[in-house]
């Protein structure tokens, strides 16, 4: 399997994960350009998730290479590193550090991973909880926050990373109605900044405002894929019209 | 009032009570009222040098107890964290371990380190460290499954989060994982203590002079066991109350934080 002349930001290449007996992903291939918005959807148990956490090797696969920046990601010394200077995630449930104030959560990453003063992770992390909207929380701990707040603190997490991709998977299932709005607009905010994004949710309404291109899986394989205004109007496949009906109804 | 009080006898079980009773009647009868409490009398000065000579053991049980568990601790999370691996070899050692060292009973392992290691490792060895050591091996096997339930007790999002702010394995487990599982772990860790405490009096058998030996040898002196002996139970009782509540202290800040 070698890799095209010319080459897209993130790469998957035939990229298979059972789990067990189950196939989680079936030979998924996909090609992100560096600045892309990527919103995936998808009935629970297509892969979709899987999908992102292969790309951020929080699941191994079996089969199949992931690039980025045309390093092969891996557990190698290399492929360890793209993975740090690049990727940042974002979880469903928010997996903040309970026993850690909200500026000690942010400042972790740049203190202890990118070897960074303190007094300088200290203004990075104020930089990002100011960006997230959230700057008078930095000493409480993260169980006296809303669930949206939380949301929002893990994406100044990752931010503070310096990632060039965002990895969000799920990041509104978790909350209340009335908190979805404020993290979306975060985020929608960030895709306007011009990082590149991919994004497993069910909100179709942000995926319509933010995705460049618009991926629907089911049982483990990409089924329909295009951008908003074609996948949302005319879509090819009979289960992404299924879908689709079903998810816009309300 | 005296319905209250009807209500709290109530509650005790009346065949517990006339044991209870039956019992104190038989101490009582059996020394028939001679409690000789002169030998431990801090107005008298016999009485005292007894009082002195009997707590200064704290000194060795405390000295003992602490290091010891300090010692364990640290060998239980090493012998812990290879139960983590998702490979067979490290896991297998982990069961190896503590399976042979909570099969041994600790007056046997004292008695081993004691008298035993020195032939076999040709090393001279005091009583005190000894007794740390025995202390420390037989309670390092309770600790590393303390500190393995405490460790798999948190949520896998903690390990992702940290993977994904790029912590390696050392930095993701002291500053995520084992702050967290500590103080989950706390209160097994200050009945491991309390359990120390009174383990070591074992570690008299070898000629600790700790609060059970010097206990032993004023009675051998003094022929008054029923109140020197009482003395040591309250010894005991003490410091392990006071240990409790120190314990419990620390579990309370630990929680408002």
């Amino acid at each position: 399997m070698s890799q095209p002349a010319t080459q897209p930001f993130i790469q998957v290449r035939d990229v298979s994960k059972y789990f067990a007996q189950f196939c989680a992903l079936d030979a998924v291939s996909l090609d992100i350009e560096l600045g892309q918005k990527l919103v995936i959807c998808g009935p629970s148990g297509s892969g979709k998730s899987t999908l992102i956490r292969c790309i951020s090797r929080l699941e191994r696969h079996e089969a199949g290479k992931i690039w980025i920046d045309g390093i092969v990601v891996d557990d190698s010394p290399t492929g360890r590193a793209v993975l740090r200077n690049n990727v940042g995630m974002v979880f469903q449930q928010f997996n903040l550090f309970p026993h850690l104030t909200i500026l000690e959560n942010l400042m972790l990453g740049p203190v202890r991973a990118r070897k960074m003063a303190e007094t300088e992770a200290r203004d990075l992390a104020m930089h990002y909880l100011e960006r997230v909207r959230i700057p008078e929380q930095f000493s409480k701990y993260p169980a006296q926050l809303s669930g949206g707040q939380q949301q929002r603190v893990a994406i100044a997490r990752a931010l503070c990373m310096a990632p060039k991709i965002m990895l969000f998977d799920e990041p509104t299932s978790a909350l209340d109605p009335e908190m979805i709005a404020e993290v979306l607009d975060v985020i929608e905010e960030l895709a306007d900044s011009g990082i590149t994004m991919i994004c497993v949710t069910h909100e179709m309404g942000f995926a319509r405002q933010v995705a460049d291109i618009m991926l629907f899986m089911d049982h483990g394989k990409i089924v329909e894929m295009g951008p908003p205004k074609t996948f949302f109007t005319a879509p090819e496949s009979d289960r992404c019209k299924l879908f689709l009906s079903q998810i816009l109804r309300h | 009032m005296q319905f209250i009080m009807l209500k709290f006898w109530a509650l005790v079980p009346s065949s517990l009570i006339r044991i209870l009773g039956l019992a104190g009647l038989f101490s009582l009868g059996g020394c028939s009222g001679n409690w000789g409490w002169y030998v431990v009398n801090p107005a008298t000065e016999t009485g005292r040098q007894n009082l002195a000579f009997l707590i200064d053991g704290l000194y060795y049980t405390i000295g003992l107890s602490v290091t010891a568990i300090c010692i364990s601790i640290c060998l239980g999370l090493l012998v812990a964290l290879p139960a983590l691996s998702n490979r067979r070899a490290p896991k297998a050692i982990n069961r190896i371990y503590v399976e042979l060292v909570r099969a041994i009973p600790i007056l046997v392992l004292i008695l081993w380190v004691y008298y035993g290691l020195p032939q076999v490792a040709s090393l001279s060895i005091s009583v005190f460290w000894a007794g740390v050591l025995a202390l420390a091996i037989s309670d390092s096997a309770f600790q590393a499954e303390i500190f393995r339930a405490g460790i798999q007790s948190i949520d896998r999002g903690q390990y992702e989060a940290s993977h994904s702010i790029s912590l390696n394995y050392r930095d993701t487990m002291r500053y995520v994982i084992l702050p967290q599982a500590i103080k989950r772990i706390l209160p097994a860790l200050g009945n491991q203590l309390v359990y120390m405490l009174k383990m070591s009096s074992l570690v008299s058998v070898i000629g600790m002079q700790e609060l059970t030996r010097r206990a032993n040898e004023l009675v051998v002196t003094e022929y008054r066991p029923l109140e020197i002996y009482t003395v040591l139970v309250l010894e005991y009782l003490v410091v392990i109350l006071i240990v409790s509540a120190g314990v419990r202290w620390l579990e309370r800040r630990l929680e408002t934080n």
